[in-house]
């Protein structure tokens, strides 16, 4: 069977649509992901008694289970516990609580890279301990930890297309339902690639720009 | 906390253990062919001639950008239609998983290979070894001691990456989590809760030692 321009332009919208779910379920799940992150790094770097060990058993368990057992748990096992959330919560706090742990580890990462003697370095040449931080070890931190945030929010977009296993109408959702209706193979996996392209390629360039600019501390 | 003794009904825990076996033999041999897989698509990155270079990188880039949802779509929906090649759910998820992971894995080949100075190999031959010695005994060792780490990562993204299984109907662990939901779903109507937590540990069991085993490499060979 050729390939169907017709159906690619009546279906198209739903396929916006769809990108439009994929990148609100991913930009919502990637902040939850940065703040959860942060603490967590923040936890585990002032090295807080009990909430460090509940902050590495958080991460281990975060890391090692896939997102759709995580997304099942929360959308079909929670309701048994009372706890009722919506499809699009529960994608959000999905990819929010599997980030996190990534997240934390780059920033962690990131921060550990510093030498200790750069900080006590700041104190001798007569920095203030906050200047000491904000001038001298957070610019490093940072900069070491870019490349591995950027990996992250590209492996999150990507993890995004799971949702649709919680009934989300992203672009995952589209395609199978469109397959199964009308059997247009072609032109729906056609528009499934594009649409990931259209969302992953600026994001990644941006990404590499992101890296070069910061690269300063590698140079 | 009612409920939890569904996972200790006759038959439920052996089960769920049968599908999880389906889960770590699916993972296990898509691992195993990556590994060749991974180092032949590794060396031909290293190659200079710009036709296979640029085939390379379209497929790494390609298979990077793309959800692996998307690609398990591609395959499954796909192929039967282009090529009217009719894989199995297994059958296509097993074929995207070593297109997947030879393409991260021949990627970590590559930085491996050309991590390694050029004076490595002019230190060789001025020593006397055979190109092949220089690649088994000086170059090799090396290699490995900075692909293994990353690898085994690429092992449990692997194990993990092997639940969208579900999504085709192959039917491993959450499958089978789902059929026995289904089954009690009125002698248990809590069993939703207990089974899919089950699942949750089951896939961490299998993960977490193989997270431990890559950071204790990354430690152990992070001074050389």
């Amino acid at each position: 069977m050729a390939f169907d321009w017709s159906f690619v332009q009546r279906y198209a919208p739903f396929f916006v649509n769809g990108t439009l779910m994929t990148v609100f379920i991913s930009v919502f799940g990637i902040l939850l992901a940065i703040a959860v992150g942060l603490v967590c790094a923040g936890v585990e770097i002032a090295r807080v008694p009990v909430a460090r060990q509940i902050v590495r058993a958080y991460i281990e368990l975060s890391r090692n289970t896939p997102l759709l057992v995580q997304l099942y748990f929360l959308y079909f096992g929670l309701p048994k516990l009372g706890v009722v959330w919506s499809a699009e919560t529960c994608a959000i706090v999905g990819l929010g609580f599997l980030g996190g742990s990534y997240m934390a580890e780059a920033m962690r990462g990131g921060l550990e890279s510093v030498p200790k003697v750069q900080r006590e370095t700041a104190y001798v040449l007569g920095l203030t301990p906050v200047q000491s931080i904000t001038r001298v070890v957070l610019p490093q931190a940072i900069s070491t930890a870019v490349p591995g945030l950027v990996a992250n929010v590209i492996f999150l977009f990507k993890e995004s297309s799971v949702v649709s296993a919680i009934a989300l109408a992203d672009v995952m959702y589209m395609a199978k339902d469109l397959i199964g209706m009308y059997y247009s193979t072609y032109e729906s996996l056609f528009m499934l690639v594009v649409a990931y392209l259209v969302i992953l390629l600026p994001i990644s360039i941006l990404g590499t720009w992101l890296e070069r600019r910061f690269d300063y501390a590698r140079r | 906390m009612h409920g939890a003794e569904i996972l200790l009904q006759p038959g439920v825990f052996p089960r769920l253990l049968q599908g999880l076996w389906v889960t770590v033999w699916i993972a296990g041999v898509s691992v195993g062919v990556s590994i060749p897989v991974g180092l032949l698509v590794g060396w031909l990155m290293t190659l200079r001639n710009p036709v296979v270079r640029a085939i390379m990188r379209v497929y790494l880039d390609f298979i990077r950008i793309m959800p692996q949802l998307a690609l398990l779509f591609l395959a499954y929906y796909g192929f039967a239609r282009w090529f009217d090649w009719n894989l199995d759910a297994t059958g296509a998820c097993v074929l995207v998983f070593i297109l997947w992971g030879g393409a991260e894995l021949g990627d970590l080949v590559r930085g491996a290979l050309q991590s390694i100075p050029k004076v490595q190999y002019e230190s060789s031959y001025v020593l006397g070894l055979s190109p092949w010695q220089t690649f088994s005994r000086v170059i090799l060792p090396q290699a490995i001691r900075r692909l293994l780490p990353a690898s085994v990562n690429l092992a449990t993204r692997i194990v993990k990456t092997t639940s969208l299984a579900v999504l085709l109907d192959v039917v491993e662990v959450i499958k089978v989590g789902q059929q026995i939901i289904d089954a009690n779903r009125f002698q248990y109507p809590t069993g939703t809760l207990w089974i899919y937590g089950a699942i949750f540990f089951m896939y961490f069991i299998v993960c977490w030692p193989l997270s431990i085993v890559a950071r204790r490499l990354e430690k152990r060979w992070s001074h050389d």
